[in-house]
Order: C-alpha cells, then sequence, then structure tokens
C-alpha cells in the first residue's frame, strides 16, 4: 500500500493549512459513492434505479481532531458515516485509514480496522439491547476482538463506566434503569471498549434534552484530548457541529458543497446552500440582542436522491441559479481557505452581524427569477 | 371566505366574556396521573393566560408538564386515569370537568391543535383532504363539495403546491414539512381563536422549520389567534414567542417577556438552560456549562424547590430553605416577570457570575 501516498500527500498539498502530523491523515475518503437500489414490485424485482444516497465525497480527517459533516435529513451524512464504519459496502470510492484502503476488504481482513473505527449512534434507546446487562454491552466488544482476558474483563468495564462518568457498581443493570443521557454514556463507553482512533458519532446528543446534551458534548471533547480520539461528528445541529468541530463540511444531496474550518463556514460562508442553512438556523442569542433577524428563506424541500436534479444539484433551490448550473456540475474549487461548489460562490455573512447587514443584503439579492431548466 | 365570517360569528357569549379576561386562561391547574408506582405529579398550580393575537411560548424538558398542561387545555386526558383540579377557560367556556359533548364542540373549533409528529398524528389510511374535510364538516353546515372546496383553499393557504391535485395524496406521499403544513391547514380550517403548537418543529430540518415558523406566524396573522408554542428549543422561542414560560418539574418556575427572559433570566434552572445551548456564533474555546444531574421524577418530586438538587446557586439561600420550602412564584425585579426561587437578588448574581458564562 505504498503507491496511493504520493497521491494522498498532492492532495494533500492545497490542504496546507490543516494541522498534520505524519503526514498521513487517519481517515482519507475520495470519491467515496453509495447507491442503493430501488427494486421494482412483483416476483422479479428488477433495479428500476438507484438511491444516490453518497455520490462522490471526499475529505481527510486527521488524528486526533474533528471533522463534522452537516446537512438535512437525507442528504446522506448517515450514510457516509455507515460505509466508513464498513456498516455499508461502498459502491465505488476509496476509504484510506492510516493510509490502508478498507473499503474492500471482507469481514475477516477488516477486523482489525474495526477496532480502530467505532460508532456512537444518535437513538440511546435502540441502540442498546434491552435485554443485556450494561457489563454485557460494554464487554462485548472487548470479548469479540480478545483483547482484554476474560478475567479482567470486569475491572476493565468498570474502569470504562467511570471514564464516561456513570456509577461503576452499576454494570449490573439494564439499560432501562437508565436515562437518556446516561444511555448515552454507556454507548460512548462501548465505543471507547477498544481504544478507536476514530469515532464516527451519528447524531450523538440530538435525542437528548437541552441540559444533557452540553454535558455529552463535554465529555466527547475531555475524552477526545484524553486519549486522543478523531471524531466524524454527524449532526444537523449546526451550533453544536461549530462547538466541537474545527473543520466542517456541508452536504447536500449526497454531495459536499462546501467545507473548511469553523470560521469560514460560519462566517463568511461561499455556497447559498450554507448561507440558507446558517440564516435558518434559530439563534437565542442574536435574538436577545439585536432582534430576530432577516432570514433567507429556501423553498421546497429536498429533492428526490432517487432523480437528483442535472448539473447543480442544489439549483432547483437557489436564489442564484442560472442556465449554467442546470448543464454544468460545479466542481469543488478552493476559494479563499475553503473548497466551494458553486458557479456563482461568493462571501455573505449571515451570523454574527448586526440586523440592518443582513436585510441589506437579503434586499441585495432578492430572489431573482429561477431558470427552471431540464 | 364566507366560511371564515361564519366561524368568527359563532359563539357570541366566546366574544363577550373575552373582551374581559384574556381567550385563553389557566389557573391553578393541577394534573396527576394514579399509577402503581404511585401519583405522577405532571403538573402542579399552573396559571397562565393568551390573548388573542399573542403567542406565548412554554419551554422546559421532556417530563416538565409542558404537554401535559396543553393536552389538558384541549381536554386530551382520559377522565377516569386523570385527576385534574384547577380551572382553564377558552373563550370563558370551562374546560375543566366539561363533558364530551361540550368538548367537541370546542376542540377543532375554538381551540386546535398541531403536534410534533404529523406522520403519527395523520391517518395513513385517507387522503390528506378527505381529513381536512372531516374537521370541517364537523363544525359547519355544507356538503361534501363546499368542505373539498375549503380544504383546497387551505391547503393553498398554507403553500402546498398544486393544491387541487395534492388534496387527493395520502399523507405518505408528502415530505415531512409538507405533511406539517396539511397539519397546520387541518387545525386552522374552522378558524380557531386559539392555537396550541406541541414541538411542531423538533422532527423537522432547519430550513423547514424556518418556514413552518414562518407560516405559523402568518396564519395567526390572518386569523388573529392566540398561539401556545410548546418547545425544549430556546432557539424556537426566541423566534416567535411574545411571552415565555419555563416549566420544571410540572411548576412554571419563571415567566416574563420574551426579550426579558433571554437578556435577564432570574432563576437558575433557566441560566442553566441558556448556558447549556451552543450557538453559531459563541465562543467555541468555551466549553458549554451543561445542568448537572438529571430531571426530577414525578412520582416523588424533590422536597422544597424541584430544581434544588441540580441548583449551583443553592447555598446562597441561608437556612438550606431550598431543600425545604417551596418558593412562592413571586414578581421579579422587572416589570412582568414572575420568578420561582429563593435567591434574594437574582439579577445581581447572574450580572456578576452567570452573564459572561451564558452570553
Amino acid at each position: 500500500m505504498s503507491a496511493p501516498h504520493d497521491a494522498v500527500a498532492d492532495s494533500r498539498a492545497e490542504d496546507a493549512a490543516a494541522p498534520e502530523l505524519s503526514g498521513v491523515p487517519l481517515l482519507e475518503v475520495k470519491d467515496l459513492v453509495k447507491y442503493f437500489p430501488v427494486k421494482s414490485s412483483g416476483v422479479l424485482r428488477r433495479t428500476i434505479g438507484q438511491v444516490q444516497a453518497v455520490d462522490g465525497v471526499s475529505f481527510t480527517v486527521d488524528k486526533g481532531s474533528s471533522l463534522g459533516l452537516v446537512g438535512e435529513s437525507g442528504c446522506g451524512k448517515t450514510t457516509t458515516g455507515r460505509v466508513i464504519t464498513r456498516l455499508y459496502d461502498p459502491t465505488s470510492g476509496t476509504i484510506m485509514f492510516e493510509g490502508n484502503e478498507i473499503g474492500q476488504l471482507n469481514r475477516k481482513q477488516m477486523m482489525p480496522y474495526r477496532r480502530q473505527i467505532q460508532l456512537i449512534f444518535q437513538d440511546p434507546y435502540s441502540s442498546l439491547n434491552p435485554r443485556h446487562t450494561v457489563g454485557t454491552i460494554v464487554g462485548t466488544p472487548m470479548q469479540v476482538h480478545q483483547t482484554v482476558p476474560k478475567n479482567k474483563m470486569l475491572t476493565r468495564v468498570q474502569e470504562l463506566l467511570e471514564t464516561v462518568g456513570l456509577n461503576p457498581e452499576h454494570y449490573n443493570r439494564y439499560p432501562s434503569e437508565f436515562s437518556g443521557g446516561q444511555r448515552q454514556r454507556i454507548g460512548i463507553a462501548r465505543a471507547l471498549a477498544l481504544n478507536p482512533k476514530l469515532i464516527v458519532a451519528d447524531e450523538p446528543v440530538s435525542a437528548l434534552d437541552v441540559s444533557i446534551q452540553a454535558q455529552v458534548v463535554n465529555l466527547l471533547q475531555d475524552l477526545q484530548k484524553q486519549f486522543d480520539i478523531a471524531f466524524l461528528f454527524i449532526a444537523h445541529d449546526l451550533a453544536i457541529v461549530r462547538h466541537f468541530c474545527p473543520r466542517i463540511a456541508v452536504m447536500y444531496l449526497g454531495k459536499i458543497v462546501e467545507v473548511g474550518d469553523r470560521d469560514s463556514i460560519y462566517l463568511t460562508p461561499h455556497h447559498p446552500y450554507t448561507q440558507a442553512l446558517l440564516s435558518s438556523a434559530p439563534d437565542v442569542r442574536q435574538a436577545a440582542i439585536g432582534g430576530r433577524r432577516e432570514r433567507i428563506r429556501l423553498e421546497g424541500d429536498v429533492p428526490s436522491p432517487v432523480n437528483p436534479p442535472s448539473g447543480c444539484r442544489f439549483r432547483t433551490r437557489c436564489w442564484k441559479a442560472q442556465e449554467i448550473c442546470a448543464q454544468e456540475e460545479p466542481p469543488l474549487l478552493q476559494i479563499g481557505g475553503r473548497e466551494v461548489a458553486c458557479h456563482f460562490a461568493e462571501a455573505m455573512q449571515v451570523v454574527a452581524a448586526t440586523e440592518g447587514d443582513i436585510a441589506a443584503q437579503v434586499e441585495d439579492d432578492d430572489r431573482a427569477p429561477k431558470l427552471e431548466v431540464g | 371566505m364566507t366560511e371564515v365570517l361564519e366561524g368568527t360569528q359563532q359563539g357570541p357569549q366566546a366574544r363577550s366574556s373575552s373582551d374581559t379576561e384574556p381567550f385563553l386562561v389557566v389557573e391553578d391547574l393541577t394534573v396527576q396521573f394514579p399509577t402503581h408506582d404511585g401519583l405522577v405529579q405532571a403538573v402542579s398550580d399552573l396559571s397562565y393566560s393568551v390573548g388573542l393575537g399573542e403567542t406565548l411560548g412554554i419551554v422546559g424538558e421532556s417530563g416538565s408538564g409542558k404537554s401535559v398542561s396543553s393536552m389538558a387545555v384541549l381536554g386530551l386526558h382520559d377522565e377516569k386515569r386523570t385527576r385534574m383540579a384547577g380551572s382553564i377557560r377558552i373563550g370563558g367556556k370551562e374546560v375543566v370537568g366539561a363533558g364530551d359533548h361540550t368538548m367537541r364542540k370546542i376542540r377543532g373549533n375554538d381551540a386546535a391543535m398541531i403536534f410534533q409528529d404529523p406522520l403519527t398524528a395523520l391517518h395513513p389510511f385517507y387522503t390528506i383532504g378527505a381529513q381536512i374535510v372531516e374537521a370541517y364538516r364537523l363544525h359547519n353546515e355544507g356538503n361534501k363539495r363546499t368542505a373539498k372546496r375549503r380544504a383546497v383553499e387551505m391547503l393553498d393557504l398554507v403553500g402546498i403546491p398544486q393544491p387541487d391535485r395534492r388534496v387527493d395524496d395520502f399523507p405518505h406521499q408528502f415530505s415531512g414539512g409538507m405533511r406539517q403544513r396539511a397539519m397546520i391547514a387541518m387545525a386552522m380550517v374552522n378558524n380557531p381563536k386559539l392555537l396550541i403548537a406541541d414541538e411542531p418543529t423538533t422532527a423537522l430540518d432547519v430550513t423547514v422549520q424556518a418556514q413552518i415558523l414562518d407560516l405559523i406566524q402568518k396564519m395567526q396573522k390572518e386569523f388573529g389567534s392566540a398561539v401556545v408554542m410548546i418547545t425544549h428549543d430556546l432557539g424556537v422561542i426566541a423566534e416567535i414567542a411574545d411571552e415565555v414560560l419555563v416549566m420544571y418539574g410540572g411548576r412554571a418556575v419563571e415567566k416574563g417577556s420574551c426579550k426579558q427572559i433571554l437578556t435577564h433570566p432570574e432563576m437558575p434552572y433557566t441560566w442553566g438552560l441558556l448556558g447549556s445551548i451552543a450557538d453559531v456564533t459563541g465562543d467555541t474555546s468555551k466549553p458549554l456549562v451543561p445542568i448537572p444531574g438529571t430531571p426530577p421524577s414525578l412520582l416523588n418530586p424533590p422536597t422544597g424547590c424541584a430544581f434544588h438538587p441540580r441548583c449551583v446557586h443553592k447555598d446562597k439561600v441561608p437556612d438550606g430553605r431550598c431543600n425545604s420550602e417551596l418558593p412562592e412564584l413571586r414578581p421579579g425585579i422587572y416589570a412582568n416577570h414572575l420568578t420561582r426561587c429563593h435567591l434574594p437578588d437574582p439579577d445581581a448574581i447572574y450580572e456578576s457570575e452567570v452573564k459572561e458564562v451564558v452570553m
């Protein structure tokens, strides 16, 4: 696996701003594609279409760092996370973990990597087996991978429970005896059991109450510092993602439309979708200080990924869309420290500005009539 | 829109009494559920009122009693399994203890509700149109054709494209945002004067959430309704509420105008809520400040102030009154502000200790 190293180095060259430790990023995903077949009804069940859940996604995650993946439901962020953990097989594209391709490995070959890549799920109620005790739940990964001898298992489980802020004496209890936040901690302990280098956290806090969300986010941040774990943090809550991740990728309908460090994404978003997304996030502090903001309103819903729009996938809801958007798919290009996929990318401040600024901006590019092509 | 005019003329008594008091008045409402494990004290001594054209936001964590209290307003609790006390008046009509017959007249006509999950709230077996028509015909004379026309008109009003065709679609053919729009159309079809929205945007994406909040505000303007917005998301509250009621452990703990609650909260629980949310402009190097512990059990709520086990300021109150004595809901420092806390000078503590963490 030495050949791809040069390619890796090349692609990293344009991203020199990001901290780089050993030359090879922990995780590098390139042109990742995941299609799900749509079968016809009837006996033959022919494939009549493809759900293009993830369509050519590329990004890197550095050791001990976090990449946030944001987007609306159905944009492919969860599928991306599941392909990286190999819960789904990729349709095409490469997933390089520490320079080794893991996208095409079989079950047995994958085993050593599973230890290093773990997953935290969204729903702490359905992701824990109600008939297993906490000890069994947290201990199973270690048993499967035989990382801890049987007689040390209990000590290790208790140690993990303590790490995530649970009472180590509670290893014999069942998930139903815990609250939502505590259950999420059990899920986190299970993910930590094998000392992973990368955790894919799929909406880890969105099912929790606000006061509990902060507890879990702080816990994840502490663990990241303590064990030097990299996170792929998938969420739809823009504020939480910004808080947790120094680098953020915005997805729309299976593609990354903008990726960069958090300040460039949140302060000067270039892609119209990022601007609209940020603009529609309710902001308590803004409302408290300067009243309610003017907003960019997107119309309609995300189009179907079975039959996505030609060219730029966002064009059907974009106020900037022109004819070229329907004909040519905009490539992800470097513009001022971030990568954007838009023909008409330009900076627009949508958060942390005074109300007057925003009102003026919105008036400026007051929705030009959309060109419906194709 | 003749139907709308008819709608407004219904219930002359309601009009006359609503001149003197706000449209929805909840007084000392207590809701309890007897269970095998004991008595669940879901809501205790809750009072609030909402006038026409106003929006009240109710915030709280799961189990704070916010949904239970609003379901009581529409009489949705099973009488046999619920102990209710206090008074709820919708346009002057008493709801607590009212029979099924009276409730059926009020529900959908004077007051309507939008639920969190439109997919479970809509019947999967009937078309969207049929469900709106049903809601309309329950309270209005008129044949099926007028009702159908009214349904199309409502779908158009809430922004469903091609409403004359989509009216015959089933709920599963709509997207999440469109289903919520259809729910709103159904709720507003009889021009109710009170709209209760129970976490209407929690299941939706931010971009769609923004659309739905706009729509609720637009409908409110159009019909001049009173709106009760129940949510756990302070962002949503900041967006649309005039007045805010913060609930904890089944009781109101703070009440005031939206801006006041967000800028000068006087109750440690509200401080905690504001400190624990991340926002899109905050300082990312500072850790979030969570509220320690977990929400209380309503089976045996803590003695004294329900929040005291999680409160970091309870040592500032002398004699441990926080764990022995339930604080009254008393007027705060600012006008029209109510707070349930023993702290003698909450605003000073807020300004000196809490504000920099929260803001």
